[in-house]
């Protein structure tokens, strides 16, 4: 089996279930323990990519660059990521945060869109960045249009194609459908991103190493969007008692997660009644708390918004489409809004 | 082109152009019994009957012709992210750009929502705005999906400037459910004073009522609401605005409101100026 490259991302991923409210020492506590620990790659950015902090989004308490540049100054061995979600950023943040120096950029799009990637990857490559397709989402599509779609950002220069189980609704078969068939058809290396609404996260991403991922991803105490992701640390216990060997510290990552990140969470990330509809209904995780906002304030059920939400098929950016359909709901059963 | 046939305004369509004689849209027209010309822009400048010109090339083109039609006395509508001439919304300020020689339609998304966040802050101020424009995937062409940072940087300076925001930001969503999804828009307008919010969302309601004469597929979904949100400047009400456009069908399908919304606001900007010009012409008599 191959050793993958392990890029942490509760400073990212993680940023969605804190509200967005990461503070430069926090960024700078974390960042110091993974680097240490010998994490490869950190990821930090809003939760939504460069330039997210938006009332659709939600605001970021602090500015995203300037915990971008804490993470880099912080960082002495391990690569700092930022996420790309084009439309939400736009050329400039991209420039200003490579200007920074992070040395990655993980350029998102629902997983059928890859053509509006085109124009960043090839500026995030005169930028001298190693770029990183995600593929969101990718529970929606069957493998074939994954590979197309992932064809065209190995064209326009991506080092690396993601399938991003954003709603954490792939089960077992479907992850080694889906990261077997990229493993075939592209030249350049492939990972896997975790969500856990069904429990698979560390499970899921020990079948995309199976099937030859090269790139993985994990999150301090499972601190991500939704059910949160792989938890770094267990991932890590894992892969060593199977002998794979990441060369990153345990010890580190278990103090990190039990004394740094759980005390940031807003309630423990567990697969309660939200987060399994969410998962069921193939919702986009960092919807959960959008969604219990509307729920209360118009007084329909979080569950049954999920449903909703999954049979309208939304992706990645749509969170006005919650207040749409709690509004429905809510003149359904005839409550007043 | 179709917009023009089947309405009985102030113009008359003498002359389809573009660059390829084998194109789907010449054949289009010239089965319409249309006049068309596969020369580019050069035989609509030798005929000195057009008076308007619709140019749906691209910004790259447009920044071309903009000077040759400006030389030859066209009135240009410009319906690439050029931005030339300055951004109109027939609700709200065609009639100060009638004396224009270039007037451009922002973007689809920018159609649809700036009227809005005007219709708010004529009532009170807009210090943030946000929109939103959703539509079908397939209904998204390649000039867009190659340029999206175009679409944002027109869409958000049009809601300051048509909308009157001091801040704001515009963000694509192309969705590729199946089957197709309408246009759907929404508005997050943040207020920083107390308001009046019967008055806001009857600002709302009827300035919808307006576009709604000249695209028939559009409408509110749902009556305005205000919600509180954080914001960095504190926790604020917000008006959140949905929108959904629907295609007239006229040629491409009814989820293309995004299409239809640019079309329909063309038309709507060369009527009222061909009115324009035809009572300038009376006036002068």
């Amino acid at each position: 089996m191959n050793i993958p490259r392990l890029t942490d991302t509760t400073l990212r991923d993680g940023d969605h279930a804190i509200s967005h409210s990461y503070t430069p020492q926090q960024v700078q506590a974390i960042v110091k323990d993974l680097d240490e620990a010998g994490v490869p790659v950190i990821e930090v950015s809003h939760g939504s990519g460069l330039n997210g902090s938006t009332i659709q989004q939600g605001f970021s308490k602090h500015s995203e660059l300037e915990l971008i540049k804490v993470a880099v100054q912080t960082a002495k061995n391990a690569k700092i990521a930022s996420l790309f979600v084009p439309g939400i950023g736009t050329s400039e943040e991209l420039k200003q945060a490579a200007e920074i120096g992070i040395s990655i950029i993980r350029i998102a799009v629902h997983c059928t869109e890859a053509d509006v990637t085109e124009q960043y990857f090839r500026l995030a490559k005169e930028l001298g960045l190693e770029t990183v397709g995600f593929l969101m989402m990718s529970h929606t599509q069957p493998a074939s249009v994954l590979v197309e779609q992932a064809k065209l950002m190995e064209s326009y220069g991506a080092d690396c194609v993601y399938v991003v189980d954003s709603a954490g609704a792939l089960v077992q078969s479907g992850v080694r459908e889906r990261v077997s068939a990229l493993k075939e058809a592209l030249s350049i290396e492939v990972g896997f991103h975790a969500h856990n609404n069904l429990g698979l996260a560390i499970g899921n991403t020990l079948t995309a190493l199976e099937c030859g991922a090269d790139q993985i991803d994990g999150t301090l105490r499972g601190l991500g969007a939704g059910a949160g992701n792989a938890q770094t640390e267990v991932l890590v216990a894992v892969l060593n008692k199977m002998k794979i060997e990441t060369g990153i510290n345990l010890a580190i990552l278990m103090d990190a997660a039990e004394e740094k990140v759980a005390p940031l969470m807003q309630s423990p990330i567990v697969i309660d009644r939200d987060n399994l509809s969410s998962g069921y209904a193939g919702v986009y995780n960092s919807f959960l708390l959008h969604v219990k906002h509307a729920a209360e304030k118009f007084g329909v059920g979080v569950a049954e918004i999920m449903e909703e939400l999954g049979k309208r098929q939304t992706i990645a950016g749509q969170e006005d489409w919650i207040i749409d359909v709690a509004v429905e709901l809510a003149s359904k059963k005839g409550i007043k809004v | 082109m179709y917009k023009i046939l089947k309405n009985d305004g102030n113009m008359e369509l003498a002359l389809v152009a573009g660059i390829d004689p084998k194109s789907e849209g010449l054949a289009r027209a010239r089965e319409k019994g249309i006049a068309t010309s596969h020369c580019g822009i050069d035989e609509i400048l030798e005929d000195s009957e057009i008076k308007i010109v619709f140019d749906a090339t691209s910004a790259k083109a447009h920044q071309l012709n903009a000077p040759k039609l400006k030389e030859h006395g066209k009135f240009a509508v410009d319906m690439t992210p050029a931005a030339v001439g300055p951004f109109v919304v027939p609700t709200v300020n065609l009639h100060e750009h009638l004396e224009e020689t270039n007037v451009n339609l922002i973007s689809c998304g920018g159609q649809a929502t700036t009227p809005l966040v005007h219709a708010v802050n004529r009532v009170v101020p807009v210090y943030y705005a946000e929109v939103i424009a959703t539509a079908a995937s397939l209904s998204i062409g390649p000039g867009t999906r190659q340029n999206v940072d175009e679409f944002v940087r027109t869409t958000a300076s049009a809601v300051q400037q048509i909308g009157g925001a001091k801040i704001a930001r515009a963000i694509p969503v192309f969705n590729p459910a199946q089957p197709p999804i309408n246009m759907t828009n929404s508005v997050y307008a943040v207020i920083k004073e107390e308001f009046d919010e019967s008055a806001v969302i009857e600002s709302v309601e009827s300035i919808a009522n307006e576009i709604s004469k000249y695209v028939p597929g559009y409408r509110l979904k749902g009556t305005p609401i205000v919600d509180y949100r954080e914001t960095p400047w504190g926790r604020l009400p917000t008006v959140v605005i949905m929108n959904e456009v629907v295609g007239a069908g006229d040629f491409f399908p009814t989820y293309a409101g995004n299409l239809d919304i640019m079309t329909a606001s063309a038309y709507q900007v060369g009527d009222v100026y061909a009115a324009h010009l035809l009572s300038v012409k009376e006036g002068a008599r």
